[in-house]
């Protein structure tokens, strides 16, 4: 069985917040696919609400505290990220942003990432395709065909085993065969010269 | 080891009373900081280098020259000095002038400038930033110590036949420190040369400075220029003092909260843990300076930021006093009494002249075998 990490990023603000439980359910079914492709996938969750006033700092300071650096670091080290958001004015909330600002620009590279978001009602729901995918197509991560909003709706008795629970396992399914298919991911190092002083003195 | 000050510079307004020096006034102030830097024992004086509001160091060796010209032992130096922006050329000539004239108390620190829109006003380009840095020293390097350049490169008029007057004092180059906070390729370019290398340290996490500075000193001995605890290293630090530590606290929490450049962010708490500013008693800042050792190695100049956010020159000639009779006695002997005796000082006019004669008397003394022969 091959070991690998998920890192699940929920930018939630209530408790109990639907985000986060859509996020554990993604997580959930991530974990049963990969288990089933021979992966066992150790997972993480990050509530970024926990780190509010500290990714506000960062960007005024320019650098984590610690207990946000070991965030930055475990989700630039993952092997694949689920990344949900309540949806705020058609797109994903400042929260949710701002993690994304403060990340680094290479720690997404190649990385596997299932985006999911919520909201009251299934309008919001193509948020996901305008404004989470290009923003994670930027950041050159392999975002998984499928994404899952999940509205009210979705979350009433009736709709227990609906279309919101088919959703879930095709897009944990995508995300679990990227995860199985790589090998394991390697944490960009910033401090790590990448150059010969030779070739920059000859301007290369 | 060497204890100095370096300031940025600033004009900033005092959040306690809204009062803003004039440009006149910050620089005659900026000017009695450093004969006061003097007066106290201190050894260095270090001035940064803008050309854009809110600061007025547009022309460092002007200001360091008048400052010279008033002192006897104070070293002068940059914090940092434009190598991205400025010519070369005029870098070579501008600070051979002010060696001359500062009897050799002269050396300065490289950076790059972080502030985008200054680099067109210059002809530059940030994004050229790591490339214009590593030409225009290769260019500074030569013009210091070849009497007659040829050179052609990317970013500047090619030069034919060009000698940069006045040649440095006594044929010995000012030393040279490369400033950086986070960029590899800088740590690099000082080990390149056997240059001395400064790590900002303020504003800023100690792993940063621990990253960088080990890294310049493994590639400091990987280009032959001694052992890895021989490379010269220096360090900012940024201390607000009081003899009661509350007082200390109290009286600087409102510039805290209120500085240009980390203000309304974080706690005061949060970032003296974060970073080396201590804002206490003198004996917390000789506590906390001594622990910079532990994860830099011994080091040979320290530098502190005491007069930004609108601070008012009374208060940071109360800083000046503190750290002359109480800290920086003490750290100067606790910092001895530490370091290895193959650990090298800071390179000076008179250390870096006695090795030049010295290695010209040896290879005077191998020729004179050769022919003896």
């Amino acid at each position: 069985m091959k070991e690998r990490t998920l890192a699940v990023v929920s930018a939630g603000l209530s408790q109990p917040s639907s985000t986060r439980l859509l996020a554990d359910q993604l997580a959930a079914a991530t974990r049963e696919e990969a288990d089933r492709l021979g992966v066992r996938l150790d997972t993480r969750v990050v509530e970024l609400r926990d780190h509010a006033h500290d990714l506000t700092n960062h960007l005024l300071t320019g650098f984590p505290s610690e207990p946000l650096g070991q965030v930055i670091e475990s989700v630039a080290a993952a092997d694949a990220l689920i990344a949900v958001t309540p949806i705020f004015n058609a797109s994903y909330s400042g929260l949710f942003k701002t993690f994304f600002d403060v990340l680094g620009d290479a720690a997404l590279v190649d990385k596997p990432v299932l985006i999911g978001a919520t909201g009251g009602t299934a309008r919001h729901s193509l948020a996901l395709e305008h404004a989470l995918r290009p923003m994670f197509a930027y950041l050159r991560a392999v975002v998984v065909p499928t994404s899952v909003f999940a509205a009210t709706d979705d979350w009433g008795a009736a709709a227990a085993e609906g279309p919101l629970r088919n959703r879930i396992r095709r897009a944990a399914g995508e995300l679990a065969v990227q995860v199985s298919l790589r090998e394991p991911a390697v944490a960009p190092d910033p401090f790590a010269l990448s150059t010969s002083f030779e070739d920059l003195l000859s301007g290369d | 080891m060497q204890f100095g000050i370096f300031t940025v510079s600033d004009i900033t307004t005092d959040p306690t009373n809204g009062s803003t020096p004039t440009e006149g006034e910050r620089i005659k102030a900026v000017v009695t900081i450093a004969k006061k830097a003097e007066e106290v024992g201190l050894d260095v004086f270090a001035l940064g280098e803008h050309h854009n509001p809110p600061f007025f160091s547009s022309s460092p060796t002007t200001t360091l020259a008048y400052i010279a010209a008033q002192t006897t032992t104070l070293r002068l130096s940059t914090a940092t000095t434009l190598i991205t922006t400025n010519d070369p050329v005029k870098i070579a000539e501008d600070y051979a002038m002010l060696q001359h004239l500062a009897d050799g108390r002269v050396d300065l620190m490289l950076g790059r400038g972080n502030t985008g829109p200054v680099y067109p006003w210059f002809g530059q380009d940030i994004r050229n930033g790591i490339a214009l840095a590593i030409e225009n020293y290769a260019l500074l390097h030569r013009l210091w110590r070849e009497d007659v350049v040829d050179w052609q490169g990317r970013f500047r008029t090619p030069l034919q036949g060009f000698t940069s007057t006045p040649r440095p004092l006594d044929g010995i180059p000012p030393f040279v420190w490369h400033g950086s906070i986070r960029s590899p390729e800088i740590a690099e370019q000082a080990a390149y040369y056997g240059d001395g290398f400064f790590a900002n340290h303020i504003f800023w996490p100690a792993e940063h400075t621990r990253r960088m500075v080990g890294l310049y000193r493994q590639r400091f001995e990987h280009y032959g220029h001694g052992s890895a605890d021989q490379a010269i290293v220096g360090l900012g630090g940024q201390v607000f003092m009081r003899r009661n530590s509350q007082d200390a606290v109290r009286e600087f929490r409102p510039y805290f909260d209120n500085a240009p450049v980390y203000g309304h962010g974080p706690s005061l708490e949060e970032f003296t843990s974060q970073t080396p500013l201590t804002v206490g008693s003198p004996q917390q800042v000789i506590d906390r300076t001594l622990g910079f050792r532990e994860y830099v190695g011994d080091y040979q100049r320290q530098l502190f930021l005491i007069d930004h956010a609108g601070l008012p020159l009374k208060a940071v000639l109360e800083q000046l006093d503190l750290l002359g009779e109480e800290v920086v006695p003490v750290l100067r002997k606790e910092f001895d009494a530490l370091r290895p005796a193959h650990v090298p000082e800071a390179p000076t006019h008179a250390s870096l002249k006695a090795a030049a004669e010295k290695k010209v008397a040896a290879e005077k003394k191998a020729a004179a075998g050769e022919d003896a022969r």
